[in-house]
């Protein structure tokens, strides 16, 4: 964890939550959180945190400025893990909302990964911290 | 008793919590014991990746902002 993510109070916290499930839109939603977290563009987060009940990782995502959830399909694992933990407010992509196939080919095509990566920047607002 | 946790690195917010939680704490009357955590290693094993925290008797209730004195009171009790 780097100091950005600890007591620095002007931190941007928009946060991704991603299914990162075995078939190729979970496993776009991994790369994709991936990405923007390594640009600074937000945080990517522990989906199985918040799915294992830790408290302090789901009181973590409720904190954050901004939250994005990534299901790759619409089975929603991440959105049902979240309303388990009653987690209600973000934003929201599925991968095969976007036009992508689902498969179990891990050879991610690039132009999945940018049409998802746009999307997620999409609902991504400015960087914020909460009061 | 209840045990108090401030969870941070030691910035001013957490400072600011760490007050609003013994101001809380007294206010409240109870009785309770108030420890800062400030080891990035300690404050992980929380799960908190948002500070500063707060968690009463080891469950983390608010992470990522300064809750007010009359906030943490109602957490409290
Ligand atoms: S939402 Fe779809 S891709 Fe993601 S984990 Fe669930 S079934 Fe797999």
């Amino acid at each position: 964890m780097s100091a950005r993510r600890t007591c620095d109070c002007s931190a941007d916290t928009r946060t991704l939550l991603a299914c990162s499930g075995a078939s190729n839109v979970g496993q776009i939603t991994n790369d994709v959180a991936k990405e923007l977290d390594a640009a600074g563009e937000a945080r990517f987060f522990c989906l199985a945190g918040v799915g294992g009940h830790v408290g302090g990782m789901i009181e973590s995502v409720r904190g954050a400025s901004q939250v994005v959830v990534l299901d790759g399909c619409p089975v929603a694992c991440a959105r049902k893990t979240m309303e388990a933990a009653g987690l209600t407010n973000y934003e929201y992509v599925v991968v095969t909302d976007l036009g992508v196939e689902k498969t179990h080919n891990f050879n991610l095509a690039a132009d999945d990964l940018a049409r998802t990566r746009a999307a997620v920047r999409a609902k991504l607002g400015p960087a914020a911290c909460k009061p | 008793m209840k045990k108090i946790q401030v969870l941070g690195t030691g910035c001013p917010k957490c400072r600011k919590l760490a007050e609003n939680a013994e101001a809380a704490a007294k206010a409240a009357g109870i009785e309770y014991s108030l420890e800062k955590v400030t080891s990035i290693n300690d404050i992980m094993k929380f799960g908190v990746m948002l500070t500063p925290a707060l968690a009463v008797d080891g469950v983390v209730k608010v992470c990522g902002k300064v809750p007010g004195v009359d906030e943490i009171r109602a957490i409290l009790s």
